[in-house]
């Protein structure tokens, strides 16, 4: 079953078209990862499909429910808010720069949605993020607050907080980024973990090696067109495409 | 001045210092809910409604305090004056005593309430747009709701980041309460000139600096202690 189906999506700031005809599906236990220069378009990508861009046309649909459609008249709409906060549940974001609530634990960090928003009790929350944080190695940490931990520690916290909700597929948006080459190596080995567990994950990243190694399939983005989308095999080794092997050049050299 | 009349004076002074109290009590009571209103106005969206809240923080933060209190006090008989003010305004305006004490109190705070909402709308607003976007989208991206997302995750760290500034504004208001001297209204400032004149001394002015003196450490103490509280995280 596919779990995220986008299909000739575009979106435009002003004038600069930023997705251009944006067509791929995403299957159940799939890993994905979207690479490609800054500015391709990758992360405005996510951004639309998690509701933080609107997208101006095209269609998006997530875990069989329709976010992005045609309606009759033909106009691009999106769905009544009630589907979208349905959407939001059913997918879990982990941000390049964390985000994690500064003034609550780590261990509050996490029950914060299941109890709020999934209105949980709090003791089987709280169960569950206890459960979270030793599979992040973090069980030590609960109390702690984000301040003091390192940023490996800090991106693995949210991980935990966006796997508390259960969601079907988990989008992470340049992971690794904001982190020090040292500390790159503790999330990527967490979220092969998942993958091992076929969790469905798109993954955008400038991790190369990483994206080679952990994804069931690679889509190259550049200037807003998915240039390329197969296995690594097909994008790393065998690229018949002039734009892709001279990114992959660049970032052999 | 002998020391008899200096424990007579700081008796007067001390019983005065209860309608200072009220007045910076009263004020903050007030002022601050206002400031958070006014601050959210102003960042409102319908642009109208962001201009005129602009214009009205512009007038109370650009034009004395001292001026303001006087407007507000004498305002009424004129207005009462006024041709053309239907019957009813007039029958309610006309019921009012503009000699009492309790019109004095009502003018003075409604002026130091106006005033001072504006500059913590200020603050209140600086400390909002100061929250990084990516607070919001960690919340959303949790399925919050907006009012969770105020209440239970910008607001607490939005009041850590007002807590210096706002610091400043309650330390400025304590001694600001003297300005109200300047419509008779009894409170420590004016019955220190009083004293004054009395004893023909400078003394009693001291006695009333050593008085606002002491507020204003008690509260620099106390939200150093707010501050040190607020500290648990970064």
């Amino acid at each position: 079953m596919a779990i995220l189906e986008v299909t000739n999506l575009s979106k435009s700031f002003g004038e600069l078209g930023v997705l251009k005809d944006i067509s791929f599906t995403v299957e159940q236990g799939e890993v994905v990862s979207i690479i490609g220069p800054s500015g391709s378009g990758k992360s405005t990508l996510l951004r639309c499909i998690n509701q933080f861009e609107k997208a101006d046309d095209g269609r998006i649909s997530i875990c069989g429910l329709d976010m992005l459609v045609k309606d009759k008249n033909g106009r691009t709409v999106y769905a009544p808010k009630k589907v979208l906060q349905e959407i939001r549940l059913k997918i879990g974001l982990v941000f390049q720069s964390f985000n994690l609530f500064p003034h609550m634990t780590v261990l509050q960090n996490i029950i914060e949605a299941p109890v709020h928003v999934l209105k949980q009790d709090k003791s089987q929350a709280t169960e569950k993020a206890v459960e979270l944080l030793a599979k992040m190695g973090l069980s030590d940490k609960a109390k702690e607050y984000p301040c003091n931990l390192s940023g490996g520690q800090q991106q693995r916290v949210s991980i935990a907080r966006a796997l508390a909700l259960n969601p079907d597929v988990l989008f992470f948006d340049e992971p690794t980024s904001a982190l020090d080459p040292e500390l790159t190596g503790e999330i990527l080995k967490v979220i092969k973990e998942l993958a091992a567990e076929k969790m469905t994950m798109v993954i955008v990243t400038h991790e190369m090696q990483f994206a080679k190694e952990i994804s069931d399939r690679v889509i190259f983005m550049d200037g807003g067109y998915i240039i390329e989308n197969g296995t690594p095999d097909e994008v790393f080794e065998n690229s018949e495409n002039e734009r892709t092997k001279q990114f992959l050049e660049r970032y052999h050299s | 001045m002998n020391g008899e009349s200096i424990l007579k004076v700081t008796g007067i002074l001390l019983e005065y210092l209860i309608p200072t109290l009220k007045i910076f009590g009263f004020t903050l009571l007030f002022s601050i809910p206002l400031g958070m209103v006014v601050a959210c106005l102003k960042m409102c969206k319908i642009k109208p409604i962001s201009w005129l809240t602009n214009i009205y923080i512009l007038v109370m933060r650009g034009t004395p305090l001292m001026l303001q209190v006087i407007v507000v006090y004498y305002a009424l008989p004129y207005i009462r004056m006024m041709e053309g003010l239907p019957d009813f305004l007039k029958n309610m305006l006309s019921g009012i005593d503009v000699a009492s004490d309790d019109f004095m109190f009502g003018a003075v705070l409604t002026a130091f309430v106006l005033n001072y909402a504006a500059y913590f709308a200020e603050i209140f607003r600086g400390g909002i747009e100061a929250m990084p976007k990516g607070q919001y989208e960690a919340a959303a991206a949790l399925g919050m709701t907006k009012p969770q997302t105020f209440f239970r995750i910008i607001l607490p760290q939005v009041i850590k980041k007002i807590v210096p500034a706002s610091s400043n504004e309650v330390i400025t208001l304590v001694k600001d309460t003297s300005l109200a001297n300047v419509v008779a209204y009894a409170e420590i400032t004016l019955k220190a000139k009083q004293q004054m004149m009395n004893y023909s001394s400078l003394i009693p002015l001291f006695i009333a600096g050593v008085f606002y003196f002491a507020m204003a450490m008690i509260l620099t103490f106390l939200f150093s202690f707010i501050e040190k509280k607020l500290n648990y995280y970064r």
